[in-house]
C-alpha cells in the first residue's frame, strides 16, 4: 500500500538542530502488512532450532518439578529445609520472587498506557505473557507451603462444615485475595489485547482446527469501529484498575512481613520499597526475555534500542530506589535506637552467618544498574543482559536476605540455627523456570508475541490527520512559535 | 444448510489510508447515515468523532460492578468476623448464615476493625470491576459472535492487516442499491462490494 512509506524525519530538518525530534517507535518505515507478516509468521512458520533446543529442557525441568512436588505430598512438607526458627525460607523466597517478576508485565500495559508511552505497545504483550506465567509460579509455593496442600481450599471464602472462617485480619489472608485478583485481571487484560490479534491470525489461517480455534477465541472480531470505542474505553478502565492493583499486590505481599514484629521485617518503608523492586526484577527478566526474542525472530524494527534504553532507564531509576531502601533500613535501625533492629541489620551485613546473601543482594541491584548511567551502556545489548541478569540474581537474594538470614537470628540467641536449603528446595525452584520457560515458549509458538494491532497504531500513518501537516504530520513546530528555532520545512 | 435465497447485508467499500477513511467516516456521517460502520486493524483515533459515535457507556457498568464488589467484601467480612450486623438490629442474618464473630489477634468485634477489611475490600472491588468490564464489552459489542454476513467478503478479511473499509448496511433507511453504492464511489471508495448473506 503506497501511503503506508513515508520520508524518513530527518531530511526536511537541517541546519538547527531539532531538540524536540521524536525517535520514530518502529523503525525502517515498516508497512502495516510487513507488520503482521513478521508477528504472524513466528506462530505460522516452523520454529527455529533453538525453539526446540531449549523447550526440550523446560519440559524436562517441568517433569522434574512436578516430581518434586508430588514427593513432597507422599513424604511431608519436612523434605524442604525449614526447621525452626526459619519456617519461612525458599519458598517464599521464590513466591515473593515471581510475583515480583510479573508486576513489570502490569507497569508496562497499565501504568505506561495511562501516561500515553507509546513505546510501550512492542513489549506490552509479551510482558504481561510473562505476568501471568510469574505468577502460576509463584502461586505454587504458598500453595504447598501451607503443608496439607488438599486442603489448601481452605484459604477460600467457602461455608464449610466446620463453620469456621477465614481471618480477614490476618495479612496472609489479603495475600490470597490479592494474588488471586491480580492473576484474574492480569488474565482479563491479556485476553483482551489479544482478541485483535487473534482475528488477525484467523484469518491468515487455512480452514481447520487452528482457524476454528483462533475463531472461537477471537470471539468474531471484525474490527468494527462501534466495537474498538467500547473496547478501548474497557481497555483504559483495565488499566486503569490494574494501576492501583499492581501497586496493592506488592504492598500486600510486604505486609506479610511489615505487620509482623520481627526484627528487620517490622518497617514502614516495606511497601515502597517491595513494589520499587518488583518493578525492577520485572523489568529485568522482560529485558533478558525480549532481547533474544527480537533478535532469534527478526523483531529488531520493532522492538528498537529505544526500547530496550527506556527499559534500561526504568531499572536505573527502580534500582536506586531499592538501593535508596537498603541505605535507609539500616539508617532507621541505627537512629530508631532499637537495638533488636540495630543487631539485626548487623548480622545481616556485617557478621552474620550469611552476609555473603547480603553483598550479593547489594552488589547485584545497586551497583549493577549503575551502568545504565552511560548511553553506551544501555545500547550494547550484551552489557544490558549482563547488567538483567545480575538483577534477576540479585532480588531472589534481596528476598532471601529478608527472609531467611532475617529468621536465622531472631530475638533469642539459644533458638539460633543456620539455614541450609535441602536438594528439593533448590531443584523445586530450578524446576518452576522450567515451567516458566515452557509457558513463555508456548506463547511464542502460538500467539502472537507482539501487540499487531498496538503497534500499528502507533505508525505515523495511522493518525487520520498525518497527511494535514505535510509529510511528516503533526511536528511540534506547527504547535510552538519557536522562532529561532523554526526550519521551514523543505517541499516534498 | 445453503440455500440459493440470499439477502442482502449491505454495501463494503475499501479505502486506502487512515486518513481516506477518516474522511469518508465524516462524509457518511453528514449523509445521515444511521446503520453503518467502519473497519480498520486498530482503533483510529478520532473515528468516534468523525463517524458520530457517542461515548461508551461501559464505566458506568463498570463502577455498579465495582460497588458489588466492595459491599460483597465488607459483608463477607463484617458477617463473619465482627457484631456489626447485630449492633444495627439485623442480627439474623448473622443467624442465617450461621456465623459468629472471629476473635483474633486482639482486634476488637466491633465495626472500629474496619480498616483491617480495607484490603480485601480493595481488592474484590477491582476484582469485580474487572470482570464487569470484561463481560460488560462482550454485552456491548454483541460478542461472541461465530459469523458475519461480512465474513463471505472475500476482502474483508484484510480488515485485520491492512484494509480500511466502510459498511452501510441495507436496513439503513436512507439504503438503496444505486444510491448507496455510487455515493461510496464518490467518497473514494473503492472495490465496492454487495455483500449477501445466506437466510
Amino acid at each position: 500500500m503506497e501511503a503506508t512509506t513515508i520520508a524518513p524525519h530527518s531530511e526536511a530538518h537541517t541546519g538547527a538542530p531539532r531538540i524536540l525530534d521524536r525517535e520514530p517507535l518502529v523503525l525502517n518505515n515498516r508497512s502495516y502488512s510487513w507488520i503482521t507478516n513478521r508477528i504472524c509468521g513466528i506462530v505460522e512458520n516452523k520454529q527455529p532450532l533453538l525453539w526446540w533446543v531449549l523447550m526440550v529442557p523446560s519440559v524436562i525441568l517441568t517433569g522434574i518439578m512436578v516430581f518434586c512436588f508430588a514427593y513432597l505430598i507422599s513424604t511431608g512438607v519436612g523434605v524442604w529445609g525449614q526447621k525452626q526458627p526459619v519456617a519461612w525460607a525458599w519458598d517464599i523466597t521464590n513466591f515473593v520472587f515471581w510475583i515480583g517478576i510479573g508486576h513489570a508485565g502490569t507497569l508496562i500495559s497499565a501504568i505506561l498506557f495511562l501516561t500515553r508511552q507509546k513505546w510501550r505497545t512492542s513489549v506490552n504483550r509479551a510482558a504481561e505473557a510473562m505476568t501471568i506465567f510469574a505468577v502460576m509460579c509463584a502461586g505454587l509455593f504458598p500453595a504447598f507451603h501451607v503443608g496439607r496442600v488438599w486442603m489448601v481450599w481452605f484459604l477460600a471464602p467457602i461455608p464449610n462444615a466446620n463453620a469456621i472462617w477465614q481471618n480477614f485480619k490476618s495479612p496472609l489472608l489479603w495475600d490470597v485475595f490479592a494474588v488471586s485478583t491480580y492473576f484474574s485481571v492480569s488474565a482479563v487484560f491479556w485476553f483482551l489485547g489479544l482478541v485483535p490479534d487473534l482475528a488477525t491470525l484467523r484469518d491468515r489461517c487455512k480452514p481447520g482446527l487452528r482457524k476454528t480455534l483462533y475463531g472461537i477465541f477471537s470471539l468474531g472480531w471484525r474490527g468494527s469501529n462501534r466495537h474498538w470505542s467500547h473496547y478501548e474505553t474497557a481497555y483504559m478502565l483495565l488499566a486503569a484498575l490494574s494501576t492501583p492493583l499492581v501497586l496493592s499486590v506488592h504492598s500486600v505481599v510486604s505486609f506479610d512481613f511489615a505487620t509482623s514484629i520481627v526484627p528487620g521485617w517490622h518497617t514502614t518503608i516495606f511497601p515502597p520499597y517491595f513494589v520499587a523492586g518488583a518493578i525492577f526484577g520485572g523489568f529485568a527478566m522482560v529485558l533478558t526475555l525480549m532481547i533474544p526474542v527480537s533478535k532469534i525472530y527478526g523483531l529488531s524494527d520493532l522492538i528498537t534500542p529505544k526500547h530496550i534504553d527506556n527499559m534500561a532507564k526504568i531499572i536505573l531509576l527502580t534500582g536506586t530506589i531499592v538501593g535508596y531502601a537498603y541505605c535507609m533500613e539500616f539508617f532507621m535501625a541505627y537512629y530508631s535506637a532499637n537495638k533488636f533492629e540495630f543487631q539485626t541489620f548487623q548480622l545481616r551485613s556485617l557478621y552474620g552467618a550469611s552476609t555473603w546473601a547480603y553483598y550479593f543482594m547489594f552488589g547485584f541491584n545497586v551497583f549493577a544498574p549503575q551502568f545504565f548511567w552511560f548511553r553506551w551502556c544501555r545500547h550494547n545489548v550484551w552489557v544490558v543482559l549482563a547488567v538483567c541478569m545480575c538483577v534477576n540474581m540479585g532480588m531472589w537474594f534481596e528476598r532471601y536476605v529478608i527472609i531467611a538470614t532475617t529468621l536465622e537470628r531472631l530475638l533469642i540467641p539459644g533458638s539460633w540455627r543456620a539455614y541450609e536449603a535441602t536438594w528439593v528446595d533448590k531443584v523445586t525452584f530450578l524446576g518452576t523456570f522450567g515451567f516458566f520457560m515452557m509457558l513463555f515458549l508456548l506463547f511464542l509458538r502460538f500467539l502472537p508475541v507482539i501487540a499487531i494491532g498496538e503497534v500499528k497504531g502507533v505508525l505515523p500513518q495511522s493518525n487520520p490527520h498525518h497527511d494535514d501537516h505535510g509529510k511528516d504530520g503533526i511536528q511540534e513546530e506547527d504547535l510552538m512559535d519557536y522562532s529561532d528555532r523554526h526550519v521551514p520545512k523543505a517541499l516534498a | 444448510m445453503s440455500t440459493t435465497l440470499k439477502r442482502v447485508h449491505g454495501f463494503l467499500a475499501e479505502f486506502d489510508s487512515v486518513a481516506d477513511l477518516y474522511h469518508a467516516a465524516e462524509h457518511v456521517r453528514d449523509a445521515g447515515y444511521q446503520r453503518w460502520d467502519v473497519h480498520s486493524p486498530f482503533a483510529i483515533h478520532g473515528m468516534d468523532h468523525a463517524m458520530g459515535v457517542k461515548r461508551s457507556k461501559l464505566p458506568y457498568l463498570v463502577f455498579c460492578g465495582g460497588i458489588t464488589g466492595t459491599s460483597i467484601a465488607f459483608t463477607l467480612q463484617t458477617l463473619t468476623q465482627t457484631n456489626f450486623w447485630s449492633s444495627i438490629g439485623l442480627g439474623f442474618l448473622q443467624t442465617l448464615a450461621e456465623t459468629y464473630p472471629t476473635v483474633v489477634q486482639a482486634k476488637p468485634t466491633d465495626i472500629w476493625t474496619l480498616p483491617a477489611f480495607f484490603p480485601v475490600m480493595f481488592e474484590l472491588t477491582i476484582l469485580f470491576s474487572a470482570f464487569t468490564t470484561l463481560f460488560g464489552l462482550l454485552a456491548l459489542m454483541g460478542l461472541p459472535r461465530l459469523n458475519h454476513p461480512l465474513f463471505a467478503s472475500k476482502q474483508f478479511p484484510k480488515f485485520s492487516d491492512d484494509g480500511f473499509f466502510v459498511v452501510i448496511e441495507a436496513r439503513d433507511p436512507k439504503f438503496s442499491q444505486e444510491g448507496t453504492k455510487s455515493f461510496l464511489e464518490k467518497i473514494g471508495g473503492k472495490n465496492v462490494e454487495l455483500v449477501e448473506d445466506d437466510i
